[in-house]
């Protein structure tokens, strides 16, 4: 019996396509790993952090992300640095901005590449040592998959 | 193989204590090695692994970059413009490959 996915994956890796082989894949617990190396075991916050993706990307090889943080930007009060994590890319982390009092606004935005459906996680680092998140799930449309050259 | 045209997008001038958005494009294949060629052949890795911006000498932003970057990486940001002075925007490869594009910020008060 021929295994439907396997077929998919053999069809678009023939065809160069395929962002991501199966066995190079990142999962939840890699991207809590790689949430862990950032905070070092600190505790992560639901809040502060909006992550604007598209619900439906057509095309996950670019996928345009902005990631904004509630912070006066002061030397006091910044954001240190903005993650983006994958739990089903080959690698979990994506970016990381370094950010300074000097950013003036604690917003950042770019084109991201996603292997497949999941859940996208923006960390922010903030300079008093908090952590904070937003989530949010990204359909990825397989028709996008291989349009993409 | 020198790396294609990078490109900035930002004000010449504002004034002191403004938040300038900042755009900045580079023309690059963010391969991420993990594609064959039409031989079934590994296509090796090849990819922007920083972006730093200096402003009047002093680091302000940057980011570590990975193969889950796009191609032709994008990135959006702001400054705060509190003095004029050059800002050097420079992306550097893992082939060892440096790009630099530097802007002059005229601050007005």
């Amino acid at each position: 019996m021929i295994d439907r996915r396997g077929a998919l994956t053999r069809l678009l890796a023939a065809g160069g396509l395929l962002l991501a082989p199966p066995r190079l894949a990142a999962t939840p617990e890699l991207r809590d790993r790689a949430v862990a190396e950032l905070t070092g075991g600190q505790p992560v916050r639901d809040g502060r952090v909006t992550l604007t993706i598209p619900a439906i990307a057509e095309n996950g090889l670019s996928v345009y992300t902005t990631v904004a943080v509630d912070s006066p930007m002061t030397p006091e009060d910044h954001v240190r640095a903005i993650h983006i994590l994958s739990e089903k890319n080959p690698i979990a982390r994506l970016a990381s901005f370094r950010l300074t009092p000097r950013s003036g606004i604690a917003q950042v935005s770019t084109n991201i590449r996603l292997a497949a459906s999941q859940q996208v996680t923006a960390l922010a680092e903030l300079s008093d040592g908090s952590f904070w998140r937003d989530r949010r799930d990204v359909v990825v449309t397989l028709a996008a998959c291989i349009d993409g050259g | 193989m020198a790396l294609a045209a990078a490109r900035v997008s930002m004000p010449e001038q504002a004034r002191r204590g403004e938040i300038v958005n900042v755009k900045a494009l580079m023309r690059h294949p963010m391969e991420t090695g993990y594609r064959v060629d039409d031989m079934g052949r590994p296509i090796e890795r090849h990819i922007v692994e920083r972006f730093r911006v200096t402003y009047g000498g002093d680091e302000v932003f940057a980011i570590d970059l990975t193969q889950g970057v796009a191609a032709n990486p994008f990135f959006a940001f702001y400054l705060r413009a509190d003095e004029s002075g050059p800002v050097v925007f420079t992306w550097e490869d893992d082939r060892g490959e440096v790009t630099t594009v530097t802007r002059e910020l005229t601050v007005t008060s």
